[in-house]
């Protein structure tokens, strides 16, 4: 099978327009009223299909819904990133400031 | 598919009443007026059955910390004789990581108890996450709804992460681009699977958060001898406050101070595709937390649990960097790290326990858990990446969407007041225009309102009359 192509039964997502920009609420401000409603599902395959074709899933709750098969084995990247140069250094600087307000505490009993 | 939200929204009621199990119906007084306490007591239960519930459930009883090293680090710059002890309450020893558990816990449980096959939640929260762990105990299937991306398939790391972990707990996740649609699609849901609506409004659910505010009145008579003088709470939709002050009055402790803490991110619009990823917290802020205040009955049930201007003292305010800030000095100073979002509260209570004498005791009420995604690293390179100015410096310089200010020093740490008497105005200025035109308040209805905004029926007689005035 090509990375492009699931076959029935793999993990995938389908993306479809819920709801195209003609029929949105109301009073939404312009740059999201412009746009249609968009919603993305995952399941189970239930037949083959490439990418941008239709597709049928049947997903964790047993429903099937249909839509553009949009990912297969759908992956999490998220991360943490690199070390935010701002606030590297907080640790250090607090620690610091409280080991010298203590120590110029007076000892209890004095 | 014109008229499709039109369609599913003209039968909210009745599939509300479905998917809810309770009709409304019978709490209501008149156009303004609700039985609010008759609603509270509907389901039954009480405080010690929401205990045991939520003890089989693996629910509650969180550790009380009391943060040593951050109340001598305020001590450090308080006036003499000032700095308050800090105390924290970690709820993200919960089983999904934060003090949504107790709100789900009681969905499930009453889901359960009504022979629902499945729940449904719409939230992009910590809630989802709690109600997926709770639904995979009590063998109910679930769906969770986020509005999770802008137009652009760009989603915030802290909601993708929510994804993850509702996946993780067997749930459906039905993932949405901006708007307030999400709502009817859940109608949609709720009607083509005829599960339970584990609304974060339900009075099942705010009652679940009763025990975490019973829970550290407990505590800290047991520690301190007695109740707390001051409860910080991160607000939102109003629930957390609700459901604590609610548990606090129950325990006896009716002179802790209730304080509501946001995320100030005035300025950005909650329903803008652009505004969607400007944002660095994703609940916890005041986008949520002064709507849902000035009008609690927007919510996804006829009549809205968290009702928070009948319990807040204060209303405080920070900056997003502000509570980063403080994210990074509790993991360095007490070995707690914990997620932003919760911290909220902790940022308003180093301010508040500064100005207040060392004899006070400042519980925050709530941490979560943390992560990849939902981490204030993750916040600030995902913020960094969309154009949003970081930088270190002073806090009040900081402009929602469009930068991210870090303190230098724990100093510059100051929360805002909020000026409650203009939100029960705005409250109810709310409550009148949602009446038919031209009702008249009676005097229930103008007693209903001094409850609901926390005032006296003469203050509530006073707003009506200026907002005639103003009209």
């Amino acid at each position: 099978m090509s990375a492009d192509r699931c076959r029935e039964g793999q993990w995938v997502e389908v993306e479809r327009i819920l709801l195209e920009p003609a029929d949105r609420a109301p009073n939404l401000p312009g740059e999201t009223a412009t746009k249609p409603l968009l919603v993305w599902v995952k399941g189970f395959a239930r037949g083959e299909a490439g990418l941008g074709e239709e597709c049928e899933v049947e997903t964790m709750t047993g429903r099937v819904v249909s839509g553009r098969l949009s990912d297969l084995d759908p992956a999490y990247t998220h991360t943490f990133g690199p070390q935010p140069p701002e606030i590297a250094g907080i640790g250090r600087d607090l620690r610091a400031r409280l080991t010298e307000w203590r120590g110029a505490q007076p000892k209890a009993g004095e | 598919m014109a008229g499709r939200t039109e369609a599913i929204m003209a039968r909210k009621g009745e599939i509300m009443r479905r998917a809810l199990g309770m009709d409304y119906a019978e709490f209501e007084c008149s156009p303004i007026a609700f039985d609010y306490e008759a609603m509270m007591a509907a389901h039954g239960y009480s405080l010690p059955d929401i205990v045991a519930i939520q003890a089989a459930a693996g629910v509650g009883s969180t550790p009380l910390l009391e943060l040593r090293n951050l109340t001598d680090l305020v001590r450090s710059y308080s006036e003499p004789g000032h700095g308050a002890r800090i105390f924290v309450k970690d709820e993200a020893a919960n089983m999904a990581g934060s003090f949504k558990d107790r709100r789900a816990s009681m969905s499930t449980h009453v889901a359960r108890e009504k022979g629902y096959a499945g729940v449904i939640a719409a939230t992009s929260g910590n809630y989802g996450a709690a109600v997926a762990s709770q639904a995979a105990r009590t063998s109910l299937a679930c769906i969770i709804c986020q509005e999770a991306f802008d137009s652009t398939h760009l989603g915030q790391p802290e909601i993708i992460e929510k994804a993850r972990i509702c996946e993780a707990f067997g749930a459906e996740v039905v993932q949405m681009t901006v708007g307030p649609e999400l709502f009817a699609h859940m109608l949609e849901l709720l009607d083509e699977t005829g599960y339970f609506a584990a609304s974060l409004y339900s009075s099942f659910g705010v009652s679940g958060i009763e025990t975490l505010g019973w829970e550290l009145a407990e505590e800290m008579r047991e520690r301190t001898g007695a109740p707390p003088t001051h409860v910080v709470i991160t607000h939102a939709g109003g629930g957390n406050t609700t459901g604590t002050a609610r548990g606090l009055k129950r325990a006896g402790a009716t002179e802790t101070q209730i304080v509501s803490a946001s995320v100030d991110l005035s300025g950005l619009h909650m329903a803008s595709d652009t505004d969607f990823n400007r944002k660095s917290f994703t609940t916890g802020h005041t986008g949520f937390g002064v709507p849902f205040a000035t009008w609690p009955d927007r919510a996804d049930v006829p009549r809205n649990a968290a009702r928070s201007l009948r319990y807040m003292d204060r209303y405080l305010t920070v900056s997003q960097g502000e509570v980063f800030y403080v994210t990074e000095a509790l993991a360095k100073l007490e070995g707690l790290e914990r997620g932003p979002a919760g911290n909220t509260a902790m940022a308003a209570a180093m301010s508040l326990a500064r100005d207040l004498p060392r004899d006070a005791t400042v519980v925050v009420q709530e941490t979560e858990y943390t992560g990849a995604g939902k981490h204030h690293w993750a916040q600030l390179n995902f913020a960094r990446e969309r154009g949003v100015e970081v930088r270190a410096g002073d806090p009040r310089e900081n402009v929602p969407g469009r930068s991210i200010v870090i303190p230098e020093r724990p100093e510059q740490i100051r929360a805002t007041e909020m000026d409650l008497g203009r939100m029960r105005r705005s409250y109810v200025r709310n409550a009148l225009a949602h009446a038919p035109e031209g009702y008249e308040p009676t005097a229930a209805d103008i007693a209903f309102l001094a409850m609901d905004t926390n005032t006296t029926p003469a203050a509530v007689e006073e707003m009506v009359a200026g907002l005639a005035e103003g009209a």
